[in-house]
């Protein structure tokens, strides 16, 4: 943690932002303060609203209501602009040019940037600085992004779903290099779905669906918040739901004689299930993960949801 | 109040001369582009001016230098049209205009460099063309060479209007080349700079006048002697064109910003 109370101005504060694009409402009342020094990770499904969030603190959109402000400023401001360095989901660069040349111009635009080699190095790509774009593997090409996102030595990084595409390996050491970032103490905000990730890397985890923030919390919390344990066996003969009432459970599922549920008293609820006399085989019990959490997080506020787009 | 002040941004004309050399330096890196730009002028000239560089025109003038005003006319053009349009549309198709979006760099600042560099090369092709011309043997006062340049060089900017509103035609920017090559070569016949103006049908002469690079080439046939209207009525017609075209590029522009940035 290195959050920075003693400066007034937060990193990014969204007011009640809403976002439509012709009859699509992507953002609908939005209010998130990242402080400096931060680092969030934004979760959602696709679709859910974590682009459009990060291109409105950007001010590469405007909103259709609500207020955004960039380091106390408007967002469009070159002043806020030159503290942050962006990873944007879709984009590109002249790939005739060569890749210390691309970083020569992207740092040139900055005004405290970082020496090139510096930002080839941070970025992995010293092997390859001669190399025309175009010629880059994926992995690399994704490396070249994070190095312009990086060049400028900015305070602030955002990162749009920057391992997309990335294996398994090449994620590991980019999300490392992203903690070693972070840990001097700069602001990262970083939109993701793969839920691992924001485990590893942010304080905190703001979960987005359908264009509202449905949890904002730390990873620790987020997980709490459903049921402690998962449990699953399965019995003979197959049960029904009704088998299950009274007992200290959530998120039931029954299929056939498998069953699971979540629950944040395992325990008790395995000794009630025992003393009823089933035949339980294949018992498992596992901390239920972020993933879980954010199935359960989003899937109920999708309900909800649905039910009150009904009523208009 | 804030513990870390604000560093102050990049100043505007640095941020300028970064991205015109940004600019030229993928120019630069596409030979087959340039030598396609610089080169077909001169290839022109070598297929038409050389044969007849010393035989006289209606002014009194070497058809070799007519021919290599006119082919100036068209380098400038086509550089502005082809390089600018083409290499403004492939920006976008790239998604670099996203990345520049999101960074420091004013969206003004990439557009004004995008059209020094564009200026920049066009004039590189007119010198090359000149050059050859004048070691070809064309032989004019100093001060018409001089002319020449300014004068085609100012009746280009109106191209450099068509070429931004190509580029920016389209949501993503692969309609470019097609619509380029159809706009521009058959205007460039129509006005009379690759095939000289009496040798037109006289249905395409009587159109030719109302075309923008007819008074790119007018400008041209002045600085040598060897038009048949006023410089006067071209430079005015060219910053008609000027503004027209100009006007068509912001309206093309604004139409991108607003379907990705709005």
């Amino acid at each position: 943690m290195t959050t920075q109370p003693t400066d007034p101005v937060a990193a990014v504060e969204l007011l009640d932002v809403r976002k439509n694009y012709a009859r699509v409402q992507a953002l609908r009342g939005v209010s998130l303060t990242i402080e400096r020094g931060e680092v969030v990770a934004m979760l959602g499904p696709n679709g859910a609203g974590k682009t459009t969030a990060i291109s409105l603190m950007l001010g590469m959109r405007r909103p259709s209501a609500g207020q955004v402000r960039l380091f106390g400023r408007d967002p469009g401001d070159r002043a806020a602009r030159s503290r942050c360095g962006v990873m944007l989901q879709e984009s590109g660069v002249n790939d005739v040019l060569r890749v210390f040349e691309t970083v020569a111009i992207f740092r040139a635009y900055y005004p405290r940037p970082l020496p090139t080699a510096r930002v080839l190095e941070l970025a992995g790509l010293e092997e390859v600085a001669n190399r025309k774009i175009t010629a880059l593997s994926g992995g690399q090409r994704q490396r070249l992004y994070y190095a312009l996102a990086v060049c400028g030595d900015p305070e602030a990084l955002f990162l749009d779903e920057p391992t997309v595409g990335m294996d398994v390996e090449a994620r590991r050491s980019f999300l490392a290099g992203i903690r070693r970032y972070a840990s001097e103490g700069r602001t990262v905000v970083l939109s993701t779905h793969y839920l691992e990730e924001a485990d590893q890397l942010a304080d905190r985890v703001v979960v987005i669906d359908r264009g509202m923030i449905v949890a904002d919390d730390s990873p620790t919390a987020i997980k709490a918040r459903v049921a402690g344990r998962r449990v699953s066996f399965t019995v003979k003969p197959a049960p029904s739901a009704a088998d299950f009432e009274g007992l200290p459970i959530s998120g039931l599922e029954l299929r056939d004689q498998f069953v699971r549920f979540h629950s944040s008293n395992p325990e008790q609820a395995l000794a009630a299930a025992f003393r009823r006399g089933w035949d339980i085989q294949n018992l498992e019990v596992v901390g239920a993960d972020l993933e879980e959490a954010f199935v359960s997080l989003t899937t109920g506020r999708g309900a909800e949801l649905a039910q009150t787009e009904e009523r208009p | 109040m804030s513990v870390n002040a604000d560093p102050r941004p990049v100043a505007i004309p640095r941020l300028l001369a970064v991205q015109i050399r940004a600019v030229l330096l993928g120019y630069w890196r596409i030979p087959l582009f340039a030598i396609f730009t610089i080169g077909l002028p001169v290839m022109f000239f070598a297929f038409f001016g050389l044969p007849q560089l010393h035989q006289e025109t209606l002014h009194h003038l070497s058809v070799g230098a007519y021919i290599m005003a006119s082919l100036g006319a068209y380098a400038v053009s086509n550089v502005l049209v082809y390089n600018v349009g083409i290499g403004q549309a492939q920006t976008r198709a790239r998604k670099l205009d996203l990345l520049q979006r999101a960074s420091p760099l004013p969206s003004w600042i990439a557009i004004a460099a995008t059209m020094v560099g564009g200026m920049v090369l066009a004039t590189i092709s007119l010198l090359v063309l000149l050059v050859v011309g004048a070691a070809a043997g064309v032989s004019l006062p100093l001060s018409h060479w001089l002319l020449l340049v300014l004068a085609l060089l100012y009746g280009a900017i109106p191209m450099l209007g068509l070429g931004l509103t190509i580029g920016y035609l389209g949501s993503s920017g692969n309609l470019a080349p097609a619509l380029a090559s159809l706009i521009y070569l058959p205007m460039a016949f129509a006005s009379g700079i690759l095939v000289p103006l009496p040798q037109l049908p006289s249905v395409v002469r009587a159109i030719a006048p109302y075309l923008p690079l007819y008074q790119v080439g007018q400008l041209g046939w002045n600085a040598v002697g060897a038009a048949n209207e006023s410089v006067l009525a071209a430079a005015w017609w060219t910053a008609v064109w000027g503004l027209v075209l100009g006007a068509l590029a912001v309206y093309a522009y604004r139409s991108d910003q607003r379907r990705k940035f709005s």
